[in-house]
């Protein structure tokens, strides 16, 4: 058995085992016991991975498994990883993890809520091992969908609202990305031979210039919209202020990251040339997103909102790096879109908790829950510096790597566009200090704030979970980086190799 | 015999029929009369299958079994049609069709 | 080549001491995290003497001059195939100096808040956190490469956040915390610019490449990049405006003041002695860039120092925090040390600015340490930031009295204290250089004089205040490290700095130059004439003094107003004219555009359901009619 297999196999037997349980506790056992066998499963994958990179296979993505499940139209279910996918699948199952203790104590339709977040899980899995783009766009759906009932059904405040204006904006998306798919497989292959859908044998052959141009913008703005690309960031604000709380965290946390790595994967792997021709807009759009998204949060009032602003401004950071098109900034956005992922779950787990004591998330009723809660306000307050980006933290990593990456371009455009971007971690720091010093420091502004309770076990198992990870990655950063460097190499080549070919920059 | 009698007196008699069951169907606000309406069109319809058949191929029997297949069908449509109707009577206490007419947008 | 590879404790054993203490000091009794702390430090401060030992006399490194020493280094990051992120450790004179002056004054600031914090909440968070900042700055001064030195900065940073916000119930505290992060991140977001230009431009982070005359950075070829100045000069510049924050220069100076909302102690160690000379450090570091390669961006730098170094002069005088006088006058010293290696040359006796201003780094570190806790020590007596709650104390407090008269006269500059023998070898070496920036500092030299004996006199002289309860003498843990700083501030001007830290590693000849030294002594003894006479008896005097100035007394009792134009630009320009307008956009115009679309689409929707009625006879007739017309059509318009 494949062990990628595995990584779908065992979400869908841990839903299977769900229906048989009969209380909340069991499915929450089941849940944490089939997730805790996931990250496990990561931990040992990443080991493998590096073992066979050690021992000297070179292979563009290892664990290579092809089999055939449509014929007629040649859709195969071939799985494959590269550092970048490894990562990747690493933070999945870290995020899965810890979303399933922060939703320990759900219990309106508990057996339901778990099924829909593993299922949504597994098609993250899915989404990271294919290689196949088509089999990747079906797990991509399986992931968007459950979102829809896991907002509806276990979301607060406008939830419905929420519900569909997310799915709706996703699914024109990925509305988008489908005629990107179909124009990528009828390029596929040279004329006359069999047309294919995976990733690997499309980007030995060459597609046509002016197919390129056109079919570049659906391919980056159907996966764009699930990055958060301005102007079609909308549905993020809503969408995690109305998500319970493990929702928002995969969400923000995972799913987000789809965008960016479908944009890295297919997008502009496949589409180098019109990529390049075309980067300069979209470099634009990032570029306002990331400065926009940290303005935007300045003035929010609603803890959520400040973090889905920032994750604008964060995932517009990692499309702005993947567009730079070179080694250093691609690496920075994979270190980005992991480091992201793990800090906006935390934040998110942290809101989620906080708000399920104080049933208030806007941030000038509250005030001095240091005092209180200690435990989960130092966490806040080490998220927060995550975010804005402090040494020996995950954040900073990958933002040096950006900087300096996208700095590597001579022309003015591109510096200068570094430079605004650079500036957006100024913003950052004034909205995350915003935050923490009315949230947590002062004087307590209610009084049965007082009698609030510390985190217990479940929640600090989950917020330890992700901090331990942003620790790492902040204090030890160069295996991942390797890691990644590694895979990108070959990538990087086509894609430039191809530019120069072109004239292009 | 059938020879003395033009075909087109059979067709004129279904086409008859099947617009007076048009007829009956559209300006009828009792669903029985409105079912009475469509037995008219569904038997217009097995006239002219029986016509047909004789008058183009005698030597077969295809338009005869036709026919006899709508009769045993239109017996039980019937059957489920005046179920529903008095399905209906029970709970809107008439059979008026234009009170019917809960399956809107 | 010798071995120091044992430098890499100095900071790891703070750094483990901040972990441990963090994780665990809440289980403990306050006292025994505070031993742990201390005892610490204790072994850093005596691993740093070592070091400093062997460095400079032992290893007999002084013969063919002080060379760097790269004790320790792995890779961190990799970059691009030419910029690698190192961390190491990095042995050259200003490196051990800066050891030295970290663990001494932070070992006397850790057994001086074993007394000051006691009884305080969070006893262990305070010690847990100057490890932090202990660790964060011996790992920015052993830098090995700007990168190094940046990711530390940004570490110091966040711990002088923690320690200015450690009363987190306070609002101003927290205001303040928040202040100071955000003005420097605004300083090291020019740095990050500056090290992307330069790093680009060179192909390296490393230190030691970067200050070589023959390395990249230095032969690179100038001309004119960008209005005038070469890549180079705006990449310094860039860097400097880090250093301008951190080190609190005008125009970026004003988180400093609100600073003072921390503990004592800690304005101590970071606002005082250590963190906010990191500017100064980090252009000490790249120094000969700046003097072979830009020196344009040394000008700016030289100008930045005076002026914020008489802007802060002039406001201390009229200040009546104590801590915040200090804090201007920390500014004020600082600006000097700017101006000394900005009026420098490269080698020679020509870097006489540049160990001028380490030399005063050094003096500077300890007078200023000793000023500050022992306005702690008189804090902690009348429980008051205030001057005008002082007065007279010299009978209480007899020993922290002695220790802060003699800080306020090696301030001055008297001889044969400390701070002379640096503040005359800053003198000379602006007399030869800029006749100007001479004049400032000598205006500033009487002026601190005067500050700092008006000071003096409010609080130990003039009318006895009635206090609640009578003030006493702080205790023993607390005094000892006020006499070591003592000892430390009078004697450290004897150090032969001019063989030790200059600017080729090669040893001069520097001599006193009476024709300079006696004025600016006279200068300073005019001050403290000056203020004997206003403050010692209280008196009418001072008020009729800021009667004459008017205005310019108002303008300097509200700081320049800086701190208004800074609300301005925060509260008005980035709150009110940018971010809510932003959000504003984002909610009704991005946001609105897409319900527009999805409420087009339920309006059209609206319009064509009305087709599905539910009424069975009315589908009937469409579908009849609609039959007939395909009928007709088929018949007539296409002749089937």
């Amino acid at each position: 058995m494949n062990i990628l297999s595995l990584f779908i196999l065992i979400p869908l037997l841990t839903i299977i085992a769900i229906m048989f349980t009969s209380n909340m506790k069991q499915t929450r056992l089941v849940s944490a016991v089939g997730m805790g066998i996931q990250l496990v499963l990561a931990g040992i994958l990443v080991y493998l991975y590096l073992a066979e990179r050690n021992a000297g296979n070179m292979d563009a993505m290892l664990f290579y498994y092809d089999a055939v499940w449509f014929p007629t139209l040649n859709i195969h279910y071939t799985i494959g990883v590269d550092g970048i996918s490894v990562a990747m699948i690493a933070l999945t199952s870290i995020v899965v993890f810890a979303g399933i203790f922060a939703s320990w104590m759900v219990d309106f339709l508990y057996r339901e809520f778990f099924i829909s977040l593993i299922l949504l899980a597994s098609g993250v899995f899915g989404f990271f091992i294919s290689l196949d783009i088509f089999t990747m766009f079906l797990f991509y759906e399986l992931a968007v969908i459950p979102m829809y009932l896991l907002i509806g059904l276990w979301g607060s405040g406008p939830k419905e609202y929420s519900a569909m204006k997310l799915t709706l904006m996703l699914m024109a998306g990925s509305a988008l990305l489908f005629v990107a798919i179909l124009g990528i497989y009828f390029y596929s292959a040279p004329e006359g031979s069999q047309l294919t859908f995976n990733l690997l044998e499309i980007a030995k052959n060459h597609i046509p210039i002016e197919m390129q141009r056109f079919l570049f913008p659906f391919a980056f703005i159907g996966f764009g919209v699930l990055g958060a690309l301005f102007p079609f960031h909308t549905w993020s604000p809503d969408g995690h202020a109305s998500a319970p709380t493990a929702v928002s965290m995969l969400h923000a946390g995972v799913l987000m990251k789809l965008g960016g790595y479908g944009v890295f994967r297919v997008a502009i792997y496949l589409m180098p040339e019109a990529a390049h021709e075309q980067a300069w807009i979209f470099l634009i759009l990032t570029g306002i997103s990331v400065v926009y998204g940290a303005f935007g949060a300045v003035v929010q009032k609603d803890l959520k909102y400040i973090n889905a602003y920032s994750s604008v401004s964060h995932c517009g950071l990692v499309l702005f790096a993947i567009l730079m098109m070179n080694q250093t900034a691609m690496n920075g956005a994979v270190i980005q879109m992991i480091s992201h992922g793990l800090m906006t779950a935390l934040f998110f787990a942290l809101i989620g908790m906080i708000y399920g004591r104080t049933h208030t998330r806007l941030i000038n009723e509250m005030g001095g829950l240091m005092k209180v809660m200690p435990f989960l306000g130092v966490v806040y307050v080490i998220a927060g510096l995550a975010s804005l980006g402090l040494p020996g933290l995950s954040g900073f990593v990958a933002e040096m790597t950006i900087f300096v990456g996208s700095f590597q371009h001579t022309d003015t455009f591109h510096r200068v566009l570094t430079i605004v971007a650079a500036s957006s971690i100024v913003i950052t720091a004034v909205y995350i200090l915003r935050v923490v010093g009315t949230l947590l420091f002062g004087p307590i502004k209610n009084d049965h704030f007082l009698h609030l309770k510390d985190a217990l076990w479940f929640e600090r198992l989950s917020t330890l979970t992700l901090l331990i990870a942003i620790a790492a990655i902040g204090m030890a950063p160069l295996w991942l980086s390797n890691m990644i460097n590694f895979s990108l190499g070959p990538i990087v080549e086509k894609i430039n190799g191809v530019a120069t070919v072109a004239g292009l920059f | 015999m059938t020879g003395s009698i033009p075909i087109q007196y059979f067709l004129i008699i279904s086409t008859l029929m099947f617009f007076i069951g048009i007829y009956g169907f559209l300006t009828r606000k009792n669903l029985i009369t409105m079912l009475m309406s469509i037995e008219l069109i569904l038997n217009s319809v097995n006239i002219n299958f029986v016509t047909f058949n004789k008058y183009l191929y005698p030597q077969n029997l295809q338009g005869h079994f036709f026919t006899l297949i709508i009769i045993a069908i239109a017996a039980a449509e019937a059957a489920v049609a005046i179920a529903i109707i008095i399905n209906i009577y029970r709970n809107f206490r008439s059979i008026d069709v234009d009170n019917v007419d809960e399956m809107k947008f | 080549m010798v071995d120091y590879t044992y430098t890499l404790l100095i900071p790891l054993i703070p750094f483990l001491l901040f972990i441990f203490i963090g994780l665990t000091g809440h289980k403990m009794k306050p006292i025994v995290s505070g031993l742990i702390g201390t005892s610490g430090l204790a072994i850093a401060a005596i691993l740093s003497y070592i070091t400093a030992i062997r460095y400079f006399w032992t290893d007999h490194l002084a013969e063919t001059g002080y060379k760097s020493i790269k004790a320790f280094e792995i890779t961190w990051l990799h970059l691009t195939d030419k910029l690698t992120i190192n961390i190491g450790a990095l042995i050259d004179p200003i490196s051990v100096m800066m050891l030295i002056v970290i663990t001494t004054v932070s070992l006397m600031v850790h057994i001086y808040s074993i007394g000051y914090m006691k009884g305080e909440r969070g006893y262990h968070r305070f010690f847990s956190f100057l490890s932090l900042f202990s660790f964060s700055m011996l790992g920015l001064v052993l830098a090995t490469n700007i990168f190094q030195m940046y990711i530390f900065w940004e570490l110091v940073g966040v711990s002088s956040f923690l320690l200015i916000g450690f009363y987190y119930e306070k609002p101003s505290a927290v205001a303040a915390s928040k202040k100071a992060f955000i003005v420097t991140r605004f300083a090291d977001l020019g740095f990050l610019i500056g090290i992307l230009i330069l790093s680009f431009n060179t192909g390296t982070f490393d230190f030691q490449l970067l200050t070589s005359p023959t390395g990249p950075a230095i032969t690179m070829p100038g001309g004119a990049a960008f209005m005038g100045m070469s890549v180079l000069t705006w990449s310094l510049i860039f860097i400097f405006m880090g250093g301008a924050g951190k080190s609190a220069m005008f125009p970026l100076h004003v988180w400093l003041p609100d600073a003072m909302e921390g503990p004592t102690p800690v304005s101590a160690l970071i606002h005082a002695a250590t963190m906010v000379v990191a500017g100064v450090y980090l252009v000490a570091r790249l120094f000969p860039v700046y003097a072979l390669g830009a020196p344009d961006a040394l000008t700016v730098v030289a100008w930045v120092g005076g002026i914020s170094s008489l802007f802060a002069a002039i406001i201390a005088c009229t200040q009546t925090d104590i801590k915040r006088v200090l804090a201007y006058s920390t500014m004020s010293q600082i600006g000097y040390m700017m101006l000394a290696l900005g009026v420098s040359g490269y080698g020679g006796h020509d870097g006489l600015g540049f160990m001028a201003g380490n030399f005063h780094l050094f003096t500077h570190a300890m007078f200023k340490a000793l000023l500050f806790l022992g306005a702690g020590a008189i804090i902690h007596a009348v429980h008051s930031n205030d001057m005008k709650d002082m007065g007279g104390l010299r009978k209480y407090l007899p020993i922290t009295h002695a220790t802060f008269l003699i800080a306020c006269i090696t301030i001055a500059g008297i001889p044969p204290l400390s701070g002379f023998w640096s503040k005359d070898e800053i003198m000379v070496a602006a007399w030869h250089h800029n006749k100007i920036l001479f004049s400032i500092e000598y205006l500033v030299a009487g002026l601190t004089a005067f500050y700092m004996f008006r000071l003096y006199f409010s609080i130990f002289w003039g009318k006895a205040t009635h206090y609640h309860h009578t003030p006493h003498e702080a205790p023993y843990v607390m005094t000892i490290p006020l006499m070591v700083l003592a000892f430390g501030a009078v004697f450290a001007g004897f150090l032969p700095f001019n063989e030790l830290v200059t600017s080729d590693g090669l040893p001069f000849e520097a001599h006193l130059d009476w024709s300079i030294a006696i004025p600016s002594v006279l200068i300073a003894l005019l001050g403290i004439g000056g203020a004997t006479a206003m403050y010692m008896k209280s008196n009418g005097l001072p008020d009729k003094l800021a009667g004459v100035f008017g205005n310019g007394y108002k303008w300097a009792y509200h700081k320049f107003y800086m701190d208004e134009v800074y609300l301005f630009v925060t509260k008005k320009i980035i709150f009110r004219y940018i971010s809510q307008p932003v959000a504003w956009f984002d909610r009704h115009i991005v946001d609105g555009f897409m319900n527009l679309v999805a409420r087009t689409v339920d309006n059209t929707s609206n319009l064509i359901k009305n087709f599905q009625s539910g009424r069975l006879q009315q589908y009937g007739y469409v579908f009849v009619s609609g039959a007939i017309a395909l009928v007709l059509i088929f018949v007539y318009l296409w002749n089937f």
